[in-house]
């Protein structure tokens, strides 16, 4: 299969804004948000992107989207560099990624009805003919995600729905242009706990009925596991572990990945434990060290670390790992 | 004797759309020196239960009958006085998103301090050196007292708040939601620290939070709430490895596993009612797979079904064969998709 999309060395930067910390400091300093994440992902392929907050995965997202602009690196969506794309150009990209963000609440105009909030897309878009065909439309939409019977839906307002309706009216949303890759950073973190299997499942049979490509951000390896057969792990802008899901998880390799894997609380009870433990202390973006940006924080940290900075190279079973512990001599010719 | 009993304890909350009745008739106990889980989602009274048993309630809700005895004295009926006594001397409280209700203006050690010389009664000299240790207990360097909450990190936020509760030596600390804002390694090891300091000064433990797995890591009884009432308790191996409930059944299955394959996930249809005006029946049976007919006008009452297990269901009798049913079951409602509707009617409920 061809890869949909394809991310090299993808990088932004964050001047830091010159106050008092830049005159106390003196130089100029950026924050690196995201530094160098690369990866490929084919068309139908699910990749889960976790990490803990303030690793990059949701500035990597917005990159995706194109909601921020790049700086460094290339984005290539369908053969075509979309790290650049403006104006109308970029209109005609966004049609092609939807997304489904974190907070349902805050996703839909609070004055516009759900009619209204789901025929502007089809606008912007200028998708369907006349205002009927377009209705149509969202009425379609509003079946898939299982909001019926569809009219009585159409005059609400967001607040007189539960989270889980707004989290489907914002799939549908998501839905209604027809897109070939679809983004949720983490779509169920805000639900209720009995409502969330609900709509994982709904996005799980939809994507996989269109043959929808997609990207899943969240902190949950639990929920990575059950939506992705990808699994990226991101550790200060820069993904250290990729692979199939099941042997990420499984077998973690990078360190950091371990201690990540083994802090998971199980809802078993009986299932024993061996946590990996690792500081707390995560260090700033700001301050990155010049080998590996784990280093300080690694129970097996050796010299090497603390002076290069591993490159993400292909280890076994399809998995890549940036890390030292796995020098390229010994591993599988590629 | 247990430490804590609370024994039918309703609470209202007074709105414009007339009152909410948030906590309906809880009865439940924490036995000295064990920690006991209270979970359910949002809505669902365990923070208002919380917050009633040492009466620091919202304003516009009031706590309408019952009683809580610590100690085998009702908190209920002290006055104000004396009831200051109890907050903080032998109840310590984590309240929900504790770490943000620091003062960012003032050292955190000296909010320490001062929390101990104003309700312990203890001198600065006396405080100060019990914050030193406090830190210590909680597993943070006593030379960050000297510093400002924007310096500490979310984990170590919470530390001094888990440092703070137990400062005058409380036999019970409540918790509310202690990890859920935390980054998944900090929160193993918050709940590792919570879990050694129980262990540690044998103290008793209400933890209140959403993650059933959080309970499973760190709890030795757990209390499944529903609408205001609790529906099952148990020690958390039992409930967990067999849930009574239907409720407790259906939240199993509605979560992905880490560890398991990724066979598909149950969701539990419908939601949970409004309080305003609670229904007459089981208040779960509108979602639930196993309702009969006398579910809908006969409210269960919590029972005991063996073992020390309590469960509020008609059916708790036939648990081990609804149990097995469970996924098939609730699947089964998933795909009638009743639920979507607001409110909706009774979907394939009734046999």
């Amino acid at each position: 299969m061809s890869q949909l999309l394809e991310v090299t060395d993808l990088r932004k930067e964050y001047p830091l804004q010159s106050g008092m910390l830049s005159a106390v400091m003196g130089a100029r300093r950026v924050v690196h948000a995201v530094n160098g994440v690369s990866f490929a992902l084919e068309e139908g392929g699910s990749l889960g992107l976790a990490g803990e907050s303030g690793c990059g995965k949701t500035t990597t997202a917005k990159l995706i989207l194109r909601l921020l602009r790049p700086s460094g690196g290339s984005i290539r969506f369908a053969g075509r560099d979309v790290a650049g794309l403006e104006g109308l150009d970029l209109l005609a990209y966004r049609r092609q990624v939807q997304f489904v963000f974190q907070n349902p609440y805050e996703a839909l105009n609070p004055r516009f009805t759900i009619l209204r909030s789901l025929l502007e897309p089809l606008i912007i878009h200028d998708i369907g003919r006349s205002l009927t065909e377009r209705v149509e439309r969202v009425a379609m939409a509003l079946d898939r995600v299982h909001l019926t019977p569809v009219e009585t839906f159409f005059p609400k307002y967001p607040h007189q729905l539960s989270g889980g309706q707004l989290q489907r009216v914002v799939i549908a949303r998501a839905l209604l242009v027809d897109p070939l890759l679809l983004v949720a950073d983490e779509p169920v973190s805000m639900l209720d706990v009995s409502i969330r299997a609900g709509v994982l499942n709904l996005m799980r049979d939809l994507s996989r009925e269109r043959k929808l490509t997609t990207i899943y951000i969240s902190h949950d390896l639990a929920l990575i596991r059950y939506m992705c057969s990808v699994a990226a792990v991101m550790y200060l802008g820069t993904i250290c572990e990729i692979g199939p899901t099941a042997e990420v998880i499984e077998h973690p390799r990078h360190p950091y990945t371990q201690a990540l894997v083994s802090a998971v609380p199980d809802p078993d009870p009986a299932q024993p434990r061996r946590p990996v433990e690792i500081a707390d202390t995560v260090p700033t973006p700001f301050q990155l060290p010049v080998g590996c940006p784990f280093a300080d924080r690694c129970p097996q940290v050796m010299e090497v670390c603390r002076r290069v900075r591993p490159a993400l190279l292909p280890e076994a079973a399809g998995v890549h790992v940036a890390c030292h512990l796995y020098p390229a001599g010994t591993r599988e010719a590629h | 004797m247990p430490l804590l009993e609370i024994e039918n304890l309703t609470v209202q909350y007074h709105t414009l759309h007339g009152a909410v009745q948030a906590v309906r008739g809880v009865t439940l106990s924490i036995e000295r020196g064990r920690a006991l889980g209270l979970v359910g989602e949002s809505g669902c009274g365990k923070t208002t239960l919380a917050r009633a048993l040492i009466n620091v309630l919202a304003r516009n809700a009031a706590i309408t009958g019952g009683a809580v005895r610590f100690d085998g004295v009702d908190l209920l009926q002290l006055s104000g006085g004396a009831l200051n006594d109890y907050r903080w001397r032998r109840i310590g409280l984590v309240p929900q998103a504790a770490m943000d209700s620091l003062d960012p203006v003032y050292r955190v050690g000296d909010q320490l301090v001062e929390t101990m010389r104003l309700r312990g009664g203890l001198t600065p000299a006396q405080a100060r050196e019990r914050a030193a240790r406090l830190f210590a207990l909680v597993g943070l360097e006593p030379t960050r007292l000297r510093l400002y909450p924007h310096e500490l990190s979310g984990g170590m936020k919470q530390r001094v708040v888990i440092a703070m509760a137990l400062a005058l030596q409380p036999k019970l600390v409540i918790a509310d939601e202690p990890v859920t804002a935390l980054d998944v390694i900090v929160q193993h090891q918050v709940l590792r620290t919570m879990r050694e300091l129980q262990e540690t000064l044998s103290l008793s433990l209400l933890l209140i939070t959403h993650d059933i797995s959080v309970v499973a890591d760190l709890c030795d009884d757990v209390a499944v709430m529903y609408a205001g009432r609790i529906v099952e308790t148990g020690s958390v191996r039992e409930v967990f490895a067999a849930p009574q409930h239907p409720y407790t059944m259906g939240l199993r299955n509605a979560f992905p596993s880490l560890r398991a394959s990724s066979a598909r996930l149950v969701p539990i249809e419908g939601y949970p009612p409004d309080l305003a005006s609670p229904p007459n029946g089981c208040a779960f049976a509108p979602r639930c797979p196993f309702a009969v007919q006398r579910c809908w006008g006969d409210d269960p009452v919590l029972m005991p079904t063996g073992g020390g297990r309590l469960a509020a269901c008609h059916r708790a009798m036939e648990a081990d064969v609804l149990r097995i049913q469970a996924p098939q079951a609730f699947a089964r409602l998933e795909a009638t998709g009743s639920q979507a509707v607001e409110g909706g009617a009774p979907g394939g409920g009734i046999p």
